[in-house]
């Protein structure tokens, strides 16, 4: 295979971890609205939490997407 | 046309040779210099009148001030105080840096991963130096979770220690990829523009979709710009509470 093509294809495969980290994302802040609806006043509480998940979970996809920029503009 | 251009760094003088590296103003310093004097201004100017009833500019600096302080208050306890300038400082000059960078033709301080890296590592070494120093031997009880049974310990160890170790990482990246990502898809999209008006009125008139897009993506910009900015800072406070109370 051309070697130029493999990187492309690598970085577009890369790039399928970021799913998996958009449904973590999507969790935390669904189940933050579903349990700040039943609770608002607990709500503002456990805003730091909140993003504290938030931050953690999107390290995972912005890993995947560093791999796929690196495949892109290093390589 | 190519994304990654606008991330370009340009010397505009440089004043010494050191070996074969060149020091260099660049691009890159002159804008963190420009949100240094930002932050200067709004901080001395806003607070020097110190009216009991704040102004409108007071009211911004009373409240980032109140916000940092609450924040690390609330996330690595009031012992932790003695960190404020610090965790001001990084909180400050990101949100200034990144907002800053989204002015169109303005340079993204927080996309070169050298700033990142170096704001990270000092965050990192500040951890190890003052823990090290405050708690002594004791530091080491941050790789061993209290209450988890002896026998798991030669597995939860390591990953403890290897949790550690990625935190300057995940923290400098987290930062880095969420700003540059946005700068290549702003960029991609106004390119989309420039590239359908090239085919006369009928491209005129389908350039106006990635027009709204890039402005709707600029507010998403703002937004993830002062996020990332509020979770770089509360990570910092974060790993400033195993510090000052290493193994809770």
């Amino acid at each position: 295979m051309d070697p130029a093509a493999a990187k492309l294809i690598g970085a577009g495969i890369a790039c399928i971890g970021m799913g998996g980290a958009g449904v973590g994302v999507g969790t935390i802040f669904g189940r933050y609205v579903e349990a700040a609806i039943r609770n608002p006043s607990a709500a503002g509480s456990q805003f730091t939490n909140l993003f504290i998940g938030f931050a953690v979970t999107e390290a995972l996809g912005i890993f995947s997407l560093a791999i796929a920029l690196l495949l892109l503009f290093v390589f | 046309m190519d994304p990654i251009h606008q991330f370009e760094v340009t010397n505009y003088f440089v004043f010494a040779h050191i070996g074969g590296a060149e020091l260099a103003f660049t691009r890159s310093a002159l804008f963190m210099l420009i949100s240094l004097a930002l932050i200067a201004l709004l901080m001395i100017g806003a607070t020097g009148s110190r009216a009991m009833v704040p102004g409108r500019l007071q009211s911004v600096a009373e409240g980032t001030y109140e916000f940092v302080a609450s924040m690390l208050e609330n996330a690595a306890g009031p012992e932790a105080m003695k960190f404020f300038p610090l965790v001001f400082s990084i909180f400050m000059f990101v949100l200034a840096v990144n907002l800053i960078g989204l002015i169109p033709y303005a340079f993204a301080v927080t996309a070169q991963i050298i700033i990142t890296v170096s704001l990270a590592l000092l965050v990192f070494l500040t951890v190890i130096v003052y823990g090290l120093r405050h708690n002594g031997v004791r530091f080491f009880r941050l790789f061993v979770p209290s209450g988890a049974p002896v026998y798991i310990l030669p597995l939860l160890v390591p990953i403890e220690v290897l949790s550690f170790f990625t935190r300057p990482v995940s923290h400098s990246l987290r930062l880095f990829a969420n700003i540059l990502a946005g700068h290549i898809t702003l960029k991609v999209f106004a390119g989309f523009v420039t590239m359908l008006s090239a085919f006369g009125f009928l491209g005129w008139a389908g350039a106006i979709l990635p027009l709204s897009m890039t402005v709707a993506l600029t507010a998403l910009e703002l937004l993830v710009a002062v996020l990332q900015a509020y979770v770089f800072a509360i990570l910092t406070c974060i790993y400033l509470k195993d510090a000052i109370h290493p193994g809770h």
